[in-house]
C-alpha cells in the first residue's frame, strides 16, 4: 500500500468519523427539536389541536307545548318540511341568485322581492322581515312546504344552487275548537344579539338559530318552555366529518305550560266577540246616524276567586301561523297597520276604553267608605253647575231612587252629584293641602291606572285621572297647548272646520288652566268618562274582586309548569295584589246591586233567560261617550253560587253602541258555556275543571274526545209549566 | 464490461483466500451475516406498518372500505423487500458491479418513461408510472440506489489505459469528479425536469456524501459546492426552470409564500406532533390523524402519527432505530476491506441520514418541506423496495468484509 493509498484511506476513515458524529448530531438535533415542541410547548398545541378538531354540535331541545285547562294543546310541535337558502352559495351566482329566486317565487307563489327579503340581513337600516341570524347559516325561506315544492327543489339541484330541502321543527297551532287566541300565545322569531350575549353571560346555550318567545304567553314562560340545548363535543376531521363524541349533555326537553284557558270558553269567547261586533254593526248610531263602527273590541274571562283567565279575545285578530317561519313584508304591514285596525295589539289587555258606568263600581264603593248611605238620591234628568249641565244617558229620570236602584238603572246624575260633592269637600278649584279624592283613589285600589301584572308582555296601564296628574300633564303640556291655543289647528281646518275650531278652544283653555282639576272632570270621572281609561283586563278584575269578596287578584293564564315527564315543575298559585279596602257590607251591597241589575236593571235583557235561581248573574253595563265617536259599548256580567266558582266576563266594543243591547247578550252567552247552561243543564260549579290535566310521565298527553266544533245546544224545549 | 471479481484490484484488496478457504468463506457468511442493520431496517419497518395503518384505516377515500388495507401493503412490501435484500446481500461483488449500469439504465429509462405520457402525476409530482392492479412505480426512488452504485463504480473503474500507477488507482482525479458529475446529474436533471425536487436532493446528498467518503480533496470539494450554490441561484435566473418550479423553491426557503400549500401542512403537522406531549394520545387516538388534518399522513408526513399518537417516547425510540441503522452502515463502511464496498455503503447512509433528517425535519418545521419520504417507515413500494435493496447492498458488503464489525457503532 503506497503512502498515497494510506493517506486517502485515512482521510476517507476520518471522514467516516465525522460522518458519524455528523449523524449523531443531526438526530440529537431533531430529538431535542421534538423535546421543545412535545415537552416545553405541548401544552400550546394540545390548546391549539383541541380548537382544530373539536366542535361543539347543540342538539336544540323541544320546545314545551302550551295546554288549556284539559291538556289539549294550544301551541305544540310538527315537523314540516322547509326550504333553506344558504346565502353564499345563492348569492356566488353570476346574477347574484336573482334566476334562482325567481324560480324559487314561482314554486312557491310568491314573488322574489318577497324572498330576497327574507334572506336580507338584519340591521338597524333594514326593516323587517329581514334575517336576523347568522348570514353563515342557512336561512329558512319557506316552512311547511309542500312534499312537491320540496321535490321540485330537490331534483333540480343545479337550478337551485344553495337551496335545500329538509324536515325542519316548526311550532304548531292545533286551534281547538278552531279558536284562534293568537294574542295570548304569542309567537316566536330568532335570538338577537343582546339575547345571545345575555345567555352567554349566564352560562347557557344560545344559537343564532335559536328561536325565542316574543310575544303572549311564548315570552312570559320562555325560560320555561326553552328548554336546555344538548351540547355534544365532537372530533371532528378536516372537513367536518364527526369522528368521536368526546363530551355529551343531552338535550333538555321544554316544560309544557298548562293555562287557565279553557279551549271552548275561548272559542265561545271569540265567536261572542264577533258576534257582539256584528250586531253593533247591524245598528245605526244615534250620535251621528250611522251604523256603528265596531273598530275594535275585546272579551275578558276571569275566575273570580283565583284571578285565573279562563279566556281572552280581541277584534281584530291574525292567524297566529303568520309568524312560522319568518313574517312577510305584506303580512307584518297588515298586523301593525292603522287601516287594518292594528291587529296586533290585542285590546283586552292592551287596549284602553272609557269604562262608562261599569266605573260606578268605584264611585259606589268610594261612596259607601267615605260616609255616603245607601238611602235615596235624586235621579235628574240633568245636573247643572257654573252654567254647566250634565244630563243623563237619553235624558232619562227616576225621581228619588235608592242606591241600589240608581245603580241598577244606571243613573248617572246620582252620581254626577257625588262626584261634585266630594270635589267641594276636598277644596274644589283650590284643593285642601291632602285632597282625599275618594273616587280616584278607590280607582286606584281597585287596580285601574296601573298594570294588573298579567303573564303577559306590553300591557297597558290605563289612566286615571286625578289632580295630581292634571297637573303633571299640564306641566308637560302647556307649551303645546298654549301655542296651539293661538295657531289653532290649520291642518284640520280645511277638512273639519268645526273639530279644528273645537281643538282649538279646549287648548286655549287647557293652556290657561289645564293644571286645574274642575268641577265638570270630578261630575264625569263619577260615571267613568272624561280621562279616565281602563283595559277590559282591568274592569274584568274589578268585578272579581267584588265577586269574590273583595280580594284582588293579580290575573293569571299560566296555571302550572309540568315537566316534559308530567311531573309538575312549578305552581302557579293563585297571586292576592291586595285586599280591596272595603267592608264586607260594601261588598254585600255592591253584589247585591249588580244582581238587581241583571235581573231588574239595565242589564235584564241580556239575562232573560237565565236560571237566576240555580246560578245567581250579577252585571253592569256601561255606554261611555266619546267626544267625536261613537259610544264604547261596556259590560261585565259575572255568576256563580256563593260558594262554587264565579266567573266574569267583561267585553267592550269600541264604538259599539250600548252595553247591554251590543254586549250584554254576547256576555251572557259565555257566561251560559262557563255554566252548561248552553247545553240545558246549568251547574253551580261550571263545566270547567278543577285540577290539572294529567300529563303520562312518558310525555304522552291526556287522551281527549277531538276538539273540532263547539258542541251545539240542544234545540230549546217549551218550559215546563210552574 | 465484465470483470473478474477475483482478479480485480478494487476488489481484491484483502489477503489472497487460501486454497480451500473458499468453501469456509461460504460457511462463514451466516455467521458474518449482520443482523442489527436489517433488524433496524425491519423493526423500522414494522413501526411504520402501525403509523401507516393510524393514518389510514379512517381514510375511506384511500382504502375503499378496508381499514386493513395499506397495514397489508405495507407489511406485503416489507416482505418483497426482505426478498430483494436477501437476493443483493447474496449477490458476488462482480454481479453487483455488473448489474450497476444496468439498472442505472433502466432508471434512467424509467425515469424518461415518466416524462412521457406513461407518466402519472400524484400531489403535484410528475413521478409515478401506473402499472395498473393498484400497482405503480417510481423510479426516482430506485434512481437512488442505481445513482449509489453507478457512483460506486465509475470511482472505482479502473482506467482502461494501462500503466498507471497504484498511486492514481482509487484516487478522486477530476476525470472521476466529471465522470461522477455525469452519472449523478443526468437523473438528477430528468428528477429535476418531473419535477421531484426532494428526490433530487436526495440524489445530490448521497452524491456529495459519496465524492467526500471518497476522499476528494477539500479543494475540490469546495469548487464543487460553489459551482452547485452558482447553478441553484443563477437557474431561477436563465429561466431554466419553469415559474411553478421555481415558484416550489420560493416556498421551500419561506412557507409563507404559500400559505394554504407547504405552509398549512407544516402548521397541521406541528399541531399533530406538538400536541402528542411526551406520551402520546395512544395508538389511533390522535385527534388530528383521525380528523386527516394532515395531509400525505401515510407517506412523507408519517412521522407526525408517531409525534401524536406515541408522543416524545414513541418519536425518540423511532429516531433511536434510525441511529442504529445509519450508525451500523457506517461501521459495515469502515470496517469495509474495499473502496467500492465503503463507497456503497457511504452513499446509502448518506441518502437514508439526509432522508431521515430532512423529512422529520420537515415534520418538526426546522427543515423546507420536501417530498421526501421517511425510509422504511413512509408508505409506499419503490420506497420501500429501493431501501431494502439498499440495505441488501450493504449487507453484501458485510458479508465480504474481512475485519470483524465491533457493537453498534
Amino acid at each position: 500500500m503506497t503512502s498515497t493509498q494510506s493517506r486517502l484511506a485515512d482521510r476517507r476513515h476520518a471522514r467516516l468519523m465525522v460522518l458519524r458524529v455528523l449523524v449523531l448530531a443531526l438526530l440529537m438535533t431533531l430529538v431535542g427539536r421534538l423535546w421543545y415542541l412535545q415537552v416545553r410547548t405541548g401544552q400550546t398545541f394540545r390548546d391549539a389541536a383541541a380548537a382544530n378538531d373539536v366542535r361543539t354540535v347543540v342538539t336544540t331541545a323541544v320546545r314545551g307545548d302550551v295546554l288549556d285547562d284539559l291538556g289539549r294543546p294550544l301551541i305544540d310541535n310538527s315537523s314540516a318540511l322547509t326550504l333553506s337558502v344558504d346565502r353564499g352559495t345563492l348569492l356566488a351566482g353570476k346574477d347574484h341568485g336573482a334566476a334562482t329566486l325567481a324560480r324559487l317565487a314561482s314554486i312557491l307563489k310568491t314573488t322574489p322581492q318577497a324572498l330576497s327579503d327574507k334572506i336580507r340581513i338584519c340591521s338597524p337600516k333594514v326593516p323587517k322581515p329581514c334575517w336576523n341570524g347568522s348570514p353563515l347559516q342557512p336561512i329558512p325561506i319557506a316552512r311547511d312546504v309542500s312534499v312537491q315544492q320540496a321535490l321540485m327543489v330537490a331534483e333540480q339541484h343545479d337550478l337551485f344552487p344553495g337551496v335545500t330541502a329538509g324536515p325542519d321543527t316548526i311550532r304548531r297551532f292545533p286551534a281547538p275548537y278552531s279558536l284562534n287566541a293568537a294574542h295570548i300565545l304569542g309567537y316566536l322569531s330568532p335570538a338577537v344579539e343582546a339575547e345571545l350575549s345575555a345567555a352567554a353571560a349566564k352560562g347557557e346555550v344560545m344559537q343564532r338559530s335559536d328561536l325565542v318567545g316574543r310575544s303572549g304567553l311564548e315570552e312570559t314562560y320562555d325560560s320555561y318552555l326553552r328548554g336546555k340545548p344538548g351540547v355534544t363535543q365532537v372530533s371532528v376531521d378536516i372537513v367536518g366529518h364527526a369522528q368521536s363524541t368526546l363530551a355529551n349533555t343531552p338535550p333538555v326537553n321544554g316544560d309544557h305550560l298548562v293555562t287557565a284557558i279553557d279551549a271552548r270558553i275561548q272559542a265561545v269567547a271569540e265567536r261572542e266577540l264577533n258576534n257582539a261586533v256584528l250586531r253593533a254593526r247591524s245598528q245605526t248610531s244615534p250620535t251621528n246616524g250611522k251604523p256603528y263602527v265596531a273598530d275594535s273590541a275585546a272579551v275578558v274571562v276571569l275566575e273570580a276567586r283565583t284571578g285565573r283567565v279562563v279566556a281572552m279575545a280581541s277584534d281584530p285578530t291574525y292567524d297566529p301561523n303568520v309568524w312560522t317561519g319568518g313574517i312577510s313584508s305584506g303580512d307584518y304591514a297588515a298586523l301593525t297597520g292603522a287601516s287594518a285596525g292594528t291587529p296586533l295589539l290585542s285590546r283586552a289587555f292592551q287596549g284602553e276604553f272609557a269604562p262608562g258606568s261599569t266605573f260606578k263600581v268605584v264611585t259606589t264603593a268610594a261612596m259607601l267608605e267615605h260616609g255616603y248611605g245607601t238611602g235615596t238620591y235624586d235621579c235628574s234628568p240633568s245636573f247643572s253647575y257654573g252654567g254647566q249641565s250634565f244630563t243623563n244617558f237619553e235624558g232619562e229620570a227616576f225621581g228619588p231612587i235608592s242606591l241600589k236602584r240608581a245603580i241598577e238603572m244606571s243613573c248617572d246624575t246620582v252620581f254626577y252629584r257625588v262626584g261634585f260633592d266630594m270635589w267641594q269637600h276636598d277644596g274644589g278649584i283650590k284643593p285642601v293641602a291632602h285632597p282625599a279624592e275618594p273616587i280616584a283613589a278607590m280607582a286606584h285600589a281597585f287596580g285601574l291606572g296601573a298594570k294588573t301584572g298579567i303573564d303577559l308582555p306590553g300591557e297597558a296601564p290605563g289612566d286615571i285621572l286625578d289632580r295630581a296628574e292634571k297637573q303633571s300633564t299640564w306641566n308637560k303640556m302647556h307649551g303645546i297647548w298654549c301655542k296651539r291655543g293661538k295657531d289653532g289647528y290649520p291642518e284640520l281646518q280645511g277638512s273639519d272646520p268645526a273639530r279644528a275650531a273645537y281643538l282649538k278652544q279646549l287648548a286655549k283653555e287647557n293652556c290657561a288652566d289645564g293644571f286645574q282639576y274642575k268641577p265638570g272632570d270630578a261630575v264625569i270621572s263619577a260615571i267613568g268618562q272624561g280621562g279616565d281609561l281602563v283595559s277590559p283586563l282591568q274592569l274584568a278584575r274589578v268585578y272579581a274582586a267584588i265577586a269574590n269578596g273583595g280580594t284582588l287578584y293579580q290575573p293569571q293564564i299560566g296555571r302550572a309548569i309540568v315537566g316534559p315527564d308530567g311531573k309538575v315543575v312549578k305552581d302557579l298559585a293563585p297571586i292576592v295584589t291586595r285586599r280591596l279596602p272595603v267592608s264586607g257590607s260594601t261588598l254585600a251591597f255592591l253584589n247585591d246591586a249588580f244582581h238587581g241589575t241583571a235581573i231588574e236593571g239595565t242589564a235584564a235583557p241580556a239575562f232573560a233567560g237565565w236560571p237566576q235561581d240555580v246560578i245567581p248573574a250579577f252585571a253592569k253595563t256601561g255606554t261611555a261617550e266619546v267626544y267625536g265617536k261613537q259610544t264604547t259599548s261596556c259590560f261585565v256580567g259575572y255568576a256563580g253560587t256563593g260558594t262554587g266558582p264565579r266567573y266574569v266576563v267583561a267585553m267592550m266594543v269600541s264604538q259599539g253602541g250600548t252595553g247591554v243591547g251590543t254586549s250584554g247578550p254576547s256576555v251572557e252567552k259565555i257566561l251560559e258555556a262557563l255554566f252548561g247552561v248552553d247545553m240545558g243543564h246549568p251547574d253551580p260549579n261550571g263545566t270547567l275543571p278543577k285540577a290539572l290535566p294529567a300529563i303520562r310521565p312518558d310525555g304522552l298527553l291526556p287522551a281527549l274526545p277531538p276538539a273540532t266544533t263547539l258542541p251545539t245546544p240542544p234545540p230549546p224545549s217549551p218550559k215546563p209549566a210552574p | 464490461m465484465t470483470l473478474n471479481p477475483a482478479t480485480h484490484p478494487a476488489v481484491n484488496k484483502g489477503p489472497a483466500p487460501l486454497p480451500g478457504a473458499e468453501a469456509r468463506r461460504r460457511a462463514g457468511l451466516l455467521r458474518r451475516f449482520d443482523w442489527i442493520l436489517p433488524g433496524a431496517a425491519v423493526a423500522l419497518s414494522v413501526y411504520g406498518a402501525l403509523l401507516v395503518w393510524s393514518a389510514t384505516r379512517g381514510r375511506t377515500s384511500l382504502t375503499g372500505g378496508d381499514p386493513q388495507f395499506f397495514l397489508k401493503r405495507h407489511l406485503l412490501n416489507l416482505a418483497i423487500g426482505l426478498l430483494l435484500m436477501a437476493a443483493t446481500s447474496v449477490l458476488s461483488y462482480g454481479w453487483v458491479r455488473a448489474c450497476a449500469p444496468v439498472f442505472y439504465v433502466l432508471s434512467l429509462l424509467g425515469l424518461l418513461a415518466v416524462l412521457t405520457p406513461l407518466g402519472t402525476t400524484i400531489n403535484g409530482a410528475h413521478s409515478w408510472i401506473v402499472l395498473g392492479g393498484g400497482f405503480s412505480i417510481q423510479p426516482a426512488e430506485y434512481a437512488k440506489f442505481a445513482v449509489v452504485l453507478g457512483l460506486a463504480v465509475v470511482l472505482t473503474l479502473q482506467p482502461a489505459t494501462a500503466g498507471l500507477s497504484d498511486q492514481a488507482a482509487d484516487a478522486v482525479t477530476p476525470r472521476r469528479i466529471l465522470a461522477a458529475g455525469v452519472v449523478a446529474g443526468v437523473p438528477i436533471g430528468i428528477i429535476v425536469l418531473l419535477p421531484d425536487l426532494g428526490s433530487a436532493m436526495v440524489i445530490l446528498a448521497a452524491t456529495a456524501g459519496l465524492l467526500v467518503f471518497a476522499g476528494t480533496s477539500v479543494r475540490w470539494l469546495v469548487l464543487l459546492a460553489a459551482g452547485a450554490a452558482g447553478a441553484a441561484v443563477a437557474a431561477p435566473h436563465l429561466h431554466l426552470l419553469a415559474q411553478h418550479q421555481v415558484n416550489r423553491f420560493a416556498a421551500f426557503a419561506d412557507p409563507h409564500l404559500d400559505p394554504q400549500g407547504v405552509g398549512y401542512n407544516t402548521a397541521q403537522a406541528r399541531l399533530a406532533i406538538g400536541s402528542g406531549g411526551i406520551l402520546g394520545k395512544g395508538l389511533f387516538n390522535g385527534t388530528q390523524t383521525n380528523g386527516r388534518y394532515v395531509p400525505e399522513q401515510q407517506t412523507d408526513f408519517v412521522f407526525t402519527v408517531a409525534g401524536e399518537e406515541l408522543g416524545f417516547v414513541g418519536s425518540v425510540t423511532l429516531i433511536a432505530l434510525f441511529a442504529v441503522l445509519l450508525l451500523r452502515g457506517i461501521t459495515i463502511a469502515r470496517n469495509c476491506d474495499d473502496l467500492f464496498g465503503m463507497l456503497v455503503c457511504s452513499g446509502v447512509v448518506s441518502w437514508f441520514a439526509f432522508e431521515t433528517f430532512e423529512n422529520i425535519g420537515m415534520t418538526l418545521g426546522i427543515m423546507p418541506v420536501a417530498g421526501i419520504p421517511l425510509p422504511f417507515v413512509s408508505y409506499g413500494g419503490s420506497s420501500m423496495f429501493a431501501s431494502f435493496i439498499a440495505i441488501g447492498l450493504m449487507e453484501n458488503v458485510r458479508l465480504r468484509s474481512t475485519r470483524p464489525a465491533v457493537g453498534v457503532g
